[in-house]
């Protein structure tokens, strides 16, 4: 009985994270994008600077009609949003925010693999959605998401397996226990090229070719209208989430704070996060849109030979501490 | 052989076992409806099926490793490489007609001979062996890690050769490719794929109407038709779907 209370806790802790954080998220993004544009953004929902906004939007999104085209594959159209959003749920499960067995959802032990296999799973929503759409735009936006995820996974996984090599596990908990401060500088390369990758994964601006709005409308969502798009939108701020705490756990070291402070490790991973996330955030407002070949060249000429320098940098440094 | 059969008997399964048959016959379903379908992006869905299932019961055989890896490799980069392939050559909503090889018989010839060779085998090899469910995990990254650099070595790398090779062999096509399409291009139209099967409604105004599932003949759909369809026939089979 204790173990299913046990198992029922952590499972709603993670699900109510899942539904709060990439709200969070995305009232964050409408404040700071304002901020940087020098304009007020959304003011008036709510009363207090606009917090009810999304409230607002998500009323919006549920009003509107559920539309599927006519010529479309009605079940793999409607199912797609699913497939996008519920991966970032399992991933969540997986990502520790604080020391011992009790501040993980789920100890995966090979948690690494878990993370990176899992969100890839859900690029696959969008494949369908750009597919299953019978537009042409929506099937040049899944185009340019199936190469644009082909060329971003393998950077992701072989910087995280140099984290793995350096800690010796590939499980989550088991990382951040071997963590020390020193990896930081060791490991840089590979956490900035982590951290782009999964952006382009995300296709987060400036890797947002997949639903380039100026060219291909909206990309592989096109057709998307109420709910079944608002799923997407929070599949992106999910993903958001995800990749950020995927790269406080294992860059920048998750629990462990500067000062060693006892009970509040969680503290440290949701300010790293944060942080994260307003980089996300910064970068699309920042930098203009990458062009499709220009895409692909940044990952396979310059991220994938960075992550192998990283790797084999790891290998000698581990060799040689021992 | 009689010891392991006295331990285990096929008669009280337990959840697990079931689980796996379960998941077995889900797995066995999926794979079936991939090589029957009539529609190429179905068919490559139902195989994300078949593989998850497949990664399902890898699980449920403790073997956690090599079940993310199963998702990671194939969910997660075959299908997409195929689902790219597919809608970048020809990704037609609904049927495909002509998608048969017409070596129906032959292909479930091999396929059943196959199927019968690796079950004899593997049952035959592993008749004896159980896994203990309960105790240690048997099949942990680091028990597969040390089984696989430990006594599966040369394998291991026999297959990363295999895997060169391949990869090879993909960068000498792709330049032969390459060095053809710089002669004269007679049929750059087909080559460049500059008109691929796009489903597109525009260019049908004519049977669309009609109520979508099931009555959507294949002549209606302008995506049926791959690249190679004339112009003729595109207005033979407009006369023919009005």
């Amino acid at each position: 009985m204790n173990d299913a209370l046990d198992v029922a806790l952590r499972l709603l802790i993670v699900f109510v994270v899942f539904l709060t954080f990439p709200l969070i998220i995305g009232q964050t993004e409408h404040k700071v994008m304002a901020h940087m544009q020098g304009r007020l953004g959304p003011m008036y929902a709510g009363g207090f600077h606009g917090w009810a906004q999304l409230v607002a939007d998500g009323v919006k999104f549920a009003q509107k009609e559920d539309v599927v085209p006519a010529g479309a594959d009605r079940r793999v159209f409607q199912l797609a949003p699913a497939v996008a959003l519920l991966p970032y749920l399992l991933v969540l499960l997986a990502i520790p925010i604080g020391p011992g067995e009790g501040a993980v959802g789920q100890v995966v032990d090979a948690g690494v693999f878990f993370v990176l296999a899992v969100m890839g799973v859900g690029v696959l929503g969008s494949l369908m959605a750009g597919w299953a759409s019978a537009n042409k735009f929506s099937l040049l936006g899944g185009l340019r998401t199936a190469a644009q995820l082909l060329a971003y996974e393998l950077p992701m996984l072989l910087t995280a397996a140099s984290v793995a090599m350096a800690a010796g596990t590939v499980s989550l908990p088991g990382i951040l226990d071997a963590f020390e401060w020193w990896w930081l500088p060791w490991q840089i390369v590979g956490a900035i090229v982590f951290f782009v990758a999964g952006l382009a994964e995300l296709q987060r601006p400036p890797f947002d070719m997949p639903v380039a709005d100026s060219e291909i409308i909206f990309g592989a969502y096109t057709e998307y209208t109420g709910l079944r798009f608002a799923l997407f939108l929070l599949a992106e701020y999910a993903g958001i989430v995800v990749l950020c705490g995927l790269t406080t756990v294992l860059f920048l070291g998750g629990w462990h704070g500067p000062w060693g402070a006892d009970g509040l490790g969680w503290v440290w991973t949701l300010l790293k996060t944060a942080v994260l996330a307003f980089v996300v955030i910064w970068l699309r407002v920042t930098y203009p849109r990458l062009r499709e070949d220009q895409l692909q060249k940044l990952s396979w000429t310059l991220l994938v030979p960075l992550s192998l320098a990283q790797i084999a940098l790891t290998g000698i440094v581990k060799v040689v501490i021992q | 052989m009689t010891l392991a059969q006295e331990a285990h008997g096929f008669l009280s399964p337990t959840g697990v076992e079931i689980a796996f048959l379960l998941v077995g016959l889900v797995t066995f379903g999926a794979a079936i409806v991939t090589v029957t379908t009539k529609q190429l992006v179905h068919a490559a869905l139902w195989l994300v099926v078949a593989l998850g299932g497949l990664a399902v019961e890898y699980l449920l055989l403790t073997a956690e490793f090599i079940a993310w890896v199963q998702v990671l490799i194939y969910v997660g980069s075959v299908v997409v490489l195929l689902l790219f392939g597919l809608m970048l050559t020809r990704a037609p909503i609904g049927r495909s007609p002509d998608a048969d090889s017409g070596n129906r018989w032959a292909a479930l010839v091999v396929a059943l001979a196959a199927a019968a060779a690796l079950v004899w085998v593997v049952a035959d090899a592993f008749r004896t062996t159980w896994i203990d469910l309960d105790g240690p995990a048997a099949g942990s990254t680091e028990a597969t890690g040390a089984s696989l650099f430990q006594n599966w070595v040369l394998p291991f790398e026999a297959l990363s050769v295999l895997l060169l090779a391949a990869l090879v062999g993909a960068i000498v096509l792709s330049r032969k490719a390459k060095a053809e399409l710089s002669s004269p291009p007679v049929n750059s139209r087909v080559a460049t794929g500059s008109s691929p099967s796009v489903p597109d409604s525009r260019n049908h105004p004519i049977g669309r109407n009609e109520p979508v599932a099931g009555t959507k003949s294949t002549k209606g759909t302008p995506s049926t038709r791959g690249t190679e369809t004339a112009k003729g026939t595109e207005s033979a089979e407009q006369e023919g779907a009005r």
